[in-house]
């Protein structure tokens, strides 16, 4: 007796588990080559250029609207209790502890993971991956590692920005269009938001993020199929994973360490 | 990929832009300093609603900040300041626990007595006032208009 559906999830499992597998081997590959030399500084500041620069535009307009936005939410939830001068810790607090990481996450991952995905994707597709290999220039050393380095140490910079950026929109919808006393705003946003149990957790996060981003984009475009619709599934891939992930591990770390 | 100076320039400043942000973050909006100014500690038998990082003020002008608040080995509340260093505060200065307002935060008030000798850097506020606890005013005042109708 067959049983073809059973046999299908137990194949589907078993590719799993093996592309799991083969993520974790690829990302302490990626891990070695970034911490032994030779170091590739040229080509991590060019990475850094590509997925921090390039990102900087969309970043800090993307935080100036959401700023904008809570600011404009905040005032409209808290002047029914008459606790408008909370509006600055309403703003800085959600935008530190979780949409500030969150929301600079995904923007990287559309605009910097999908490109870094579709290099890579494109690089196996025409075999340029292969002409390293040939020259004796392991690929990953010379490829992977510095984009998602760049990734890595671009993530939190880019939050800091967007933060900042955000603060700077709550300010101005608050202070000079809803009329808020400009000290008032910052007085809240200061006496709410710590050192230790805010900026620290904000950063850590970020951290994570920008590692789930930068391994999962390359792990996805050095796999891909050497076709065309390799480099679309590459990308695709990427973005739907690396966001998925992003937002469940943003509640696992929420959850387990209460930040 | 050609090395660029222009490219170059602006990951560099990118990069600066970026830990300045993270810098402002962490020192303006997040309050971290170094171990500066002076620091002080008071006891009270009930904060309120006090927390780290509240302000000090001395006739409503902020001189300082709550650092930390424990509970110290008589049950009671320790809490930590930091104040302004040029500030000369009598020992016989008196902390109380203060709202903004009916509603607000609590911060601490200092209020200079008139004694010469001077409080030193780690010395306690010996006159302490505790917070008012709005609640427990409102049980009273009903507790004592019942006790009056009866």
């Amino acid at each position: 007796m067959r049983l073809p559906a059973i046999e299908r999830l137990g194949f589907k499992s078993q590719l799993f588990v093996d592309s799991l597998g083969g993520f974790a081997i690829f990302t302490l590959n990626v891990v070695r080559c970034a911490a032994l030399p030779p170091f590739r500084f040229r080509r991590f500041v060019d990475e850094v250029f590509d997925a921090g620069v390039l990102s900087l535009s969309i970043v800090c307009l993307s935080g100036f609207a959401v700023g904008a936005v809570l600011g404009l939410q905040g005032y409209d939830t808290l002047v029914r209790f008459g606790a408008e001068a909370n509006v600055g810790a309403v703003v800085g607090l959600s935008l530190v502890k979780e949409l500030g990481p969150v929301l600079t996450a995904l923007l990287v991952i559309g605009r910097a993971g999908s490109a870094t995905a579709a290099q890579i994707a494109t690089m196996v597709t025409t075999e340029q991956l292969d002409g390293l290999r040939m020259m004796s220039i392991d690929p990953v050393d010379f490829v992977v590692g510095p984009k998602a380095l760049a990734l890595l140490v671009v993530m939190p910079l880019l939050t800091a920005l967007f933060i900042i950026f955000a603060l700077a929109g709550g300010y101005l919808v608050g202070v000079m269009l809803l009329g808020l006393h400009g000290g008032t705003y910052f007085a809240s946003l200061e006496s709410a938001i710590t050192f230790a149990d805010d900026i620290v957790p904000s950063l850590s996060k970020t951290l994570v993020f920008g590692a789930l981003v930068g391994f999962i984009a390359t792990f996805r475009g050095y796999t891909s199929e050497p076709t065309s619709s390799g480099v679309s599934a590459a990308t695709t891939g990427t973005v739907v994973t690396a966001s998925v992930c992003v937002l469940l591990f943003d509640y696992v770390i929420t959850a387990l360490w209460g930040i | 990929m050609q090395p660029s100076p222009i490219r170059d320039l602006t990951v560099g400043l990118f990069v600066l832009a970026g830990l300045a942000a993270i810098a402002y973050l962490s020192v303006q909006v997040g309050g971290l300093q170094g171990e500066r100014g002076f620091h002080l500690y008071a006891t009270f038998d009930q904060i309120g609603g006090l927390r780290p990082r509240a302000p000090v003020v001395i006739s409503g002008v902020q001189v300082g900040q709550v650092s930390s608040i424990e509970l110290d080995e008589n049950l009671r509340a320790r809490v930590n300041m930091d104040v302004d260093p040029k500030l000369e505060l009598p020992v016989d200065t008196m902390a109380s626990i203060m709202t903004e307002g009916v509603l607000g935060n609590k911060f601490l008030a200092l209020e200079p007595g008139a004694e010469d000798e001077l409080l030193k850097d780690g010395e306690e506020i010996a006159f302490t006032e505790n917070a008012v606890l709005l609640e427990r005013l409102i049980g009273k005042f009903v507790n004592d208009a019942g006790l009056d109708e009866e």
